[in-house]
């Protein structure tokens, strides 16, 4: 299911630029052609099933930062194509496919689900298409499987994790018991967790695991007074982490729990008492002072009719980067090398807070401390300041 | 290993053996009578949770959801008996097999398109939930608590049912002498009906009550199922009692192993099952051989 949906593009502007590659076809120069063409971005997104809002939010603020601009990123008209990946790994490469060859896409921005940003890697690897994702966090996709034609706006599972073990560690906290499910991003996440833990002097004594996505707890939650640790970490989310975190209230575990931000994003509401005090680490929170934030919440709210999230943020930021590549080379999308350029130097202004891009292209920001009061993860503190993803294996120049 | 925690993973293993029971001898009945092995009956228990969850996210009220799904398996249950199942006695175990698959199919979609892909949790009754401390430092549901004594008070009239009454004894004689039962002139087909009713209402309950507990997502009924055929090899193949006391050692086995042992628990529970086999090829309390 696709739509194509021309985004400022009203009949008038199409004939305007029908007229204008006509007259600048009697003066034959590449370049006038070009300027003529709208750069077109292929937004492979969720808009059904689990992740539809998440992919929603993503397509409100890219929208709202071209909007921003004037409908033009560095001079060029922008035209969007929209394509549901339904978060199905196994539709991915032929959906990634399909706008790539067939829209013949200039831009992919995409996606949510991990598994489905692997089929869209595997396919832009050999297109060369320039991708920017907004949500998924494998490590992988900027380490060992990097490329130069792929950025990412929004985190790696070793990211906040990472950050949160820190914070813990230079808390004085010693010994730790670490508790997910045995998959990709639990295994990313608890790599980072204990790295960081240990950095600051704490250590993790257990993991427990369980299958994904179970969640029988109890046999877990059952350890945890025997192992006399200091503090728990844990990486769940959605539904899951709203159960897993009643649960380990209603155990009444002396020692705190805490974890990446993941564990009560969205999801304040369903836990309700039972995550008053739990402290988390991510890349954005509730209450976070920058004029930057105050004005884009405005603006989301005003477009979407609901805030904004962490989610909403990563697509502005998304389209941000394109912005500062495509300002840099003033339209000329072919100018891959000065484009890319431009983009691994950005310096963008987030609601985040700063951001870069590091080496392996992979987002550079703040991991803030965020305790769960009333229903918000009102931030309390910086866990790890311009954090880099090491990009452990990643050979980019 | 601390011995507290171990109490309180016997509480666990406990508690889970019990709710496999309920599955289980909905399954191993409907086995033993009619001789067919529903794969659907893992679908059944699922909508038994998803009765839970829409009831209480319409309602706000699990205990509205109980009777809900207890009249909501009856009805559905002798549907699928009157309607499919009743034409399917009499052909072979294939047949039976590619049935009730594509009921788990048309199940799975109808709550795809229903309800959604989403994973949700279920709250716990606002009566229920606070949390009674069993060892220091660990603390049990009372929830939890409820959903023992609910069990055990089940199976203790399904006991009742079918070692006292007369549709007991018609029932324990339909799964050892079909034939005879014909030539008694009682209405087998009644007893079919009944059975079949009885065994996906108590799919159905425990998949209300398993709701709180587990959450409610998508396919959650394969795991609940496959573990219950376990449960019902080595009971022996439609023995109610067999099932009772499998589900529990199933139960206990399956939490100690993910506690203790988690990278070889998922095996644990196959392990016993293929000694049990290989021990007592008809289960621990199998009569047919």
């Amino acid at each position: 299911m696709s739509d194509i949906t021309k985004s400022g593009f009203s009949r008038r502007s199409i004939l305007k630029s029908g007229a204008a590659v006509a007259a600048a076809s009697t003066i034959p120069t590449g370049w006038a052609i070009a300027q003529a063409k709208p750069v077109k971005i292929g937004l492979m997104l969720p808009y059904s099933g689990t992740f539809a809002k998440l992919g929603e939010n993503i397509t409100f603020a890219i929208e709202l930062l071209i909007a921003e601009k004037g409908g033009k990123l560095g001079g060029r008209e922008i035209q969007i194509v929209k394509l549901d990946d339904e978060s199905k790994p196994e539709n991915a490469p032929q959906n990634a496919d399909r706008l790539v060859k067939r829209d013949q896409v200039d831009v992919l921005i995409g996606t949510v689900h991990s598994g489905v940003q692997m089929g869209i890697h595997k396919v832009v690897k050999e297109s060369g298409t320039l991708t920017i994702v907004p949500n998924a966090g494998n490590d992988v996709i900027t380490r060992a499987e990097c490329a130069k034609n792929v950025f990412r706006t929004s985190f790696t599972n070793w990211q906040s994790a990472y950050g949160m073990g820190l914070a813990l560690g230079k808390k004085g906290v010693k010994k730790v018991a670490w508790v997910t499910w045995d998959y990709a991003a639990g295994n990313d996440m608890g790599a980072g967790f204990k790295e960081g833990l240990q950095k600051s002097g704490g250590q993790v004594v257990q993991e427990l695991k369980l299958p994904f996505p179970q969640t029988t707890f109890q046999p877990l939650l059952a350890q945890i007074p025997g192992l006399n640790v200091d503090a728990v970490g844990a990486f769940f989310a959605g539904g899951a982490a709203v159960q897993f975190v009643k649960e380990y209230a209603a155990a009444a575990i002396k020692a705190p729990l805490c974890g990446p931000g993941f564990l009560t994003e969205g999801t304040l509401a369903a836990q309700g008492a039972s995550a008053e005090g739990i402290e988390t680490a991510l890349h954005y929170g509730d209450g976070l002072d920058n004029p930057k934030n105050t004005a884009f919440r405005k603006a989301f709210n005003a477009k979407a009719g609901r805030d904004a999230d962490v989610y909403a943020v990563q697509g502005y930021d998304a389209a941000q980067l394109l912005a500062v590549g495509l300002e840099a080379v003033k339209g000329k999308i072919e100018d891959e090398a000065g484009l890319y350029k431009a983009m691994r130097a950005a310096k963008i202004d987030s609601p985040r807070g700063p951001i870069s891009i590091s080496p392996s292209q992979n987002v550079v920001h703040n991991i803030y401390l965020r305790k769960a009061t009333g229903g918000q993860n009102k931030v309390i503190g910086i866990a790890a300041e311009n954090l880099a993803d090491p990009g452990t294996g990643c050979k980019l120049t | 290993m601390d011995f507290p925690g171990l109490l309180a993973q016997l509480l666990n293993g406990f508690q889970h053996g019990l709710l496999l029971f309920l599955i289980a001898s909905g399954l191993t009945l409907i086995f033993g009578v009619m001789g067919i092995i529903n794969l659907a009956h893992g679908s059944l228990f699922m909508i038994g949770a998803y009765v839970a969850f829409l009831v209480t996210r319409q309602w706000g009220s699990l205990w509205l959801a109980l009777p809900m799904a207890m009249i909501g398996g009856i009805l559905l249950g002798s549907v699928l008996e009157r309607g499919l199942f009743r034409y399917f006695y009499a052909r072979d175990h294939l047949d039976q097999v590619l049935l009730t698959f594509a009921l788990i199919l048309l199940f799975e979609e109808g709550r795809s398109l229903l309800v959604g892909n989403e994973f949700y949790s279920v709250p716990i009754p606002p009566l229920l939930d606070f949390s009674v401390p069993v060892t220091s430092g660990f603390s049990y549901s009372a929830y939890r608590f409820t959903v023992i004594g609910i069990c055990l008070a089940l199976a203790a009239l399904l006991f009742y049912w079918i070692e006292r009454t007369k549709t007991g004894a018609v029932i324990r004689a339909a799964a050892e002498k079909p034939e005879m039962v014909d030539v008694l002139g009682i209405d087998a087909r009644r007893v079919h009906m009944t059975v079949f009713a009885v065994g996906t209402t108590l799919a159905l309950i425990a998949g209300a009550l398993a709701a709180p507990l587990y959450s409610v997502y998508p396919n959650m009924g394969d795991g609940f199922l496959i573990i219950s055929f376990v449960v019902v090899v080595i009971g022996g193949l439609g023995s109610v009692s067999g099932a009772l006391w499998s589900a529990l050692i199933i139960g206990l086995v399956d939490t100690l192993g993910k506690a203790y042992a988690p990278k070889v628990a998922g095996l644990a529970v196959y392990v016993l099952m293929a000694a049990v086999l290989i021990w007592r090829p008809s289960g621990l309390f199998g009569q047919r051989t």
